[in-house]
């Protein structure tokens, strides 16, 4: 059985104001079946991926299929097949309902128009959203509008689904809905694979069969959210609370593999990934020494957030 | 599922998003309506001060009739894909599988649909308020005159359409800058043989010359002053909608293309 999809020495190049290289000789299989995660920080190439894998942009080197055809030569074989949604979408049109607006994209597809209607009042059911199906796009929330693009992207009932960044900027209640129906739709649809990117590491862990970092163009790691938090190794993990200050010249201490500093109500999380226990009395000394007091310490079992710093040397964000 | 019959369905659901689209703004069939009919009682009261033929006044009521036309296919084809790229809807129209041409021909179907409501309007205002005389002696030619007219020009839309897309911004532009000037050149409202024959016989490879000349020789006689004759410009029309309707298809093929080379299909944040 052919991958669903299969990437090989994928180069990609944007010319403008100087060459930025967007894809650095990529190389990735996804099984037909899976729920595959792109995990990186923006601009790390997740969406030009998703781009050339969806037949909107041609690589400038290397190849790529999808559904065992080739996304340059096969484009119309592929887009019969697939779907995609991206985050923080604007797409549709606001005079129209968002029924409308559903039933147009899929006849778009070539949907026949009783199964249209059906998939689209289950889905909308699904997803809460039945009560604003007659409204106008226009008039709707944010989230609103997000889970009308999901809905979207399921409707043409797709054998592959790539999602950019899905539950990006939405709140809590809607990130969960729409992580759930996801989860269900792979598990409960034979053959159905589906690519997510995201930068948040929940819900890469938490969705996700295996996951491919990125990070500046290229494929760091692939591995399931369990194996790649194993290769934090011996490392430790903590979480330490401290008062405001520069926390950046920690990075250079020996012993330290990764860091994220936040700013948080008047203090700083800082979270670290050492090569063992021993280098966080270093750690300690630094901080105080630079003016700044520990409120709260804590070790922790490693996570997604964890592996990345340690493949990467920086958090996400 | 057929080509033909997924094209078909795509077609037809683009049109209709831009019907109900344009019936769901009550304000614009004001200003679709009485903004053109001021354009026209301008030129009217004109060409009366200058005491003109009373066939002139017709000339204008044809004429700003056809100005629904044409700016539908300025601003509801030729740059519709540009706008569609910036509302983020483009992309989403490239990763369908439907032929390109299925969701122009959509759009120009729903585009005519709601300017000839515009149109016809202006038509039955304008000769009821102005008294406009036009006599239908042949309604069969007028019709086949009228459905040439409309396959060249947004057959033409279709063409500028994949070619703003390549453009960018700079399709605002060249939508504003083919806006009066081709009022002029293609005699919205006076003969266009008026222009001498040079002008004249240039303005003809802009496929709404030849019909709006058709269609007043058809209505006026020879109050028209005819640039050539109507089973010519019929010829002409046919042949312009054909060429453009394969000028289109060859066209969005290599935008397209070019677009998923250079990375134009989608915005730069997207």
């Amino acid at each position: 059985m052919a991958p669903a999809i299969e990437v090989r020495s994928l180069s990609r190049v944007f010319s403008g104001r100087g060459n930025t290289l967007a894809l650095d000789n990529v190389d990735l299989t996804v099984e037909e079946g899976e729920l595959f995660g792109l995990l990186g920080p923006n601009g790390a190439g997740k969406t030009t991926l998703i781009k050339i894998l969806c037949t909107l942009l041609l690589p400038s080197s290397g190849t790529a299929s999808v559904l065992g055809h080739d996304v340059d030569a096969d484009a119309k074989q592929i887009r019969k097949r697939i779907n995609m949604v991206s985050g923080g979408e604007i797409s549709g049109y606001g005079l129209l309902t968002i029924r409308e607006n559903l039933w147009m994209f899929t006849q778009f597809y070539g949907v026949p128009g009783k199964v249209a209607r059906e998939r689209i009042d289950s889905l909308l059911e699904t997803f809460g959203l039945q009560d604003k199906a007659d409204a106008k796009l226009r008039t709707v929330s944010t989230g609103q509008r997000q889970k009308m693009n999901i809905i979207r992207g399921f409707a043409t009932d797709p054998e592959l689904i790539f999602l950019d960044e899905p539950t990006l900027g939405l709140d809590v209640s809607t990130s969960i809905a729409i992580r759930n129906y996801l989860r269900e739709w792979v598990r409960e649809r034979s053959g159905r694979t589906m690519l997510l990117t995201t930068h948040y590491m929940r819900e890469a862990e938490e969705l996700c069969d295996r996951v491919a970092i990125i990070d500046r163009g290229r494929i760091v790691a692939v591995d399931t959210p369990a194996g790649l938090k194993r290769r934090v190794g011996s490392g430790s993990s903590f979480l330490i609370e401290t008062t405001p200050f520069d926390p950046e010249p920690m990075r250079s201490l020996p012993g330290v593999r990764g860091m994220t500093a936040r700013p948080a109500d008047g203090h700083m999380n800082i979270r670290m990934v050492l090569d063992d226990e021993s280098v966080i009395a270093d750690v300690i000394s630094s901080i105080v020494s630079s003016g700044a007091r520990v409120i709260g310490l804590s070790k922790n079992e490693p996570t997604l957030e964890d592996a990345f710093m340690h493949l990467v040397g920086r958090g996400l964000e | 599922m057929s080509d033909w019959a997924l094209n078909l369905r795509a077609g037809m659901a683009r049109a209709y998003a831009r019907t109900v689209g344009a019936t769901r703004e009550p304000s614009w069939v004001v200003f679709d309506v009485l903004l053109p009919l001021l354009g026209v009682a301008a030129y009217i009261y004109y060409y009366r001060a200058l005491g003109a033929d009373p066939a002139f006044e017709g000339f204008v009521v044809l004429g700003g009739a056809m100005t629904a036309f044409w700016l539908n296919v300025l601003w509801g084809m030729a740059a519709q894909l540009y706008w569609e790229r910036e509302v983020g809807n483009l992309q989403l129209f490239m990763v369908a599988p439907m032929s390109r041409m299925a969701l122009l021909a959509g759009m120009a179907l729903g585009g005519l649909f709601t300017s000839a409501v515009r149109a016809l309007s202006t038509l039955v205002l304008g000769v009821l308020i102005f008294q406009v005389h036009m006599s239908v002696a042949d309604p069969l030619a007028l019709a086949a005159v009228f459905s040439l007219t409309m396959l060249a020009v947004y057959g033409m839309g279709m063409v500028l359409s994949s070619l703003f897309l390549m453009y960018g911004r700079d399709a605002w532009n060249i939508s504003n800058l083919m806006q009066e000037p081709v009022y002029l050149v293609s005699g919205f409202y006076f003969p266009v043989r008026e222009l001498g024959l040079g002008v004249s016989a240039l303005a003809t490879l802009i496929p709404v010359t030849l019909g709006l000349d058709a269609m007043r020789q058809l209505l006026f006689g020879a109050a028209s002053q005819g640039l050539l004759p109507v089973w010519l410009e019929a010829s002409m029309l046919a042949l312009q909608a054909a060429a453009f309707f394969l000028l289109a298809r060859f066209s969005l093929d290599r935008m397209e293309q070019r677009g998923r080379r250079e990375g134009r299909l989608t915005l730069r944040w997207q």
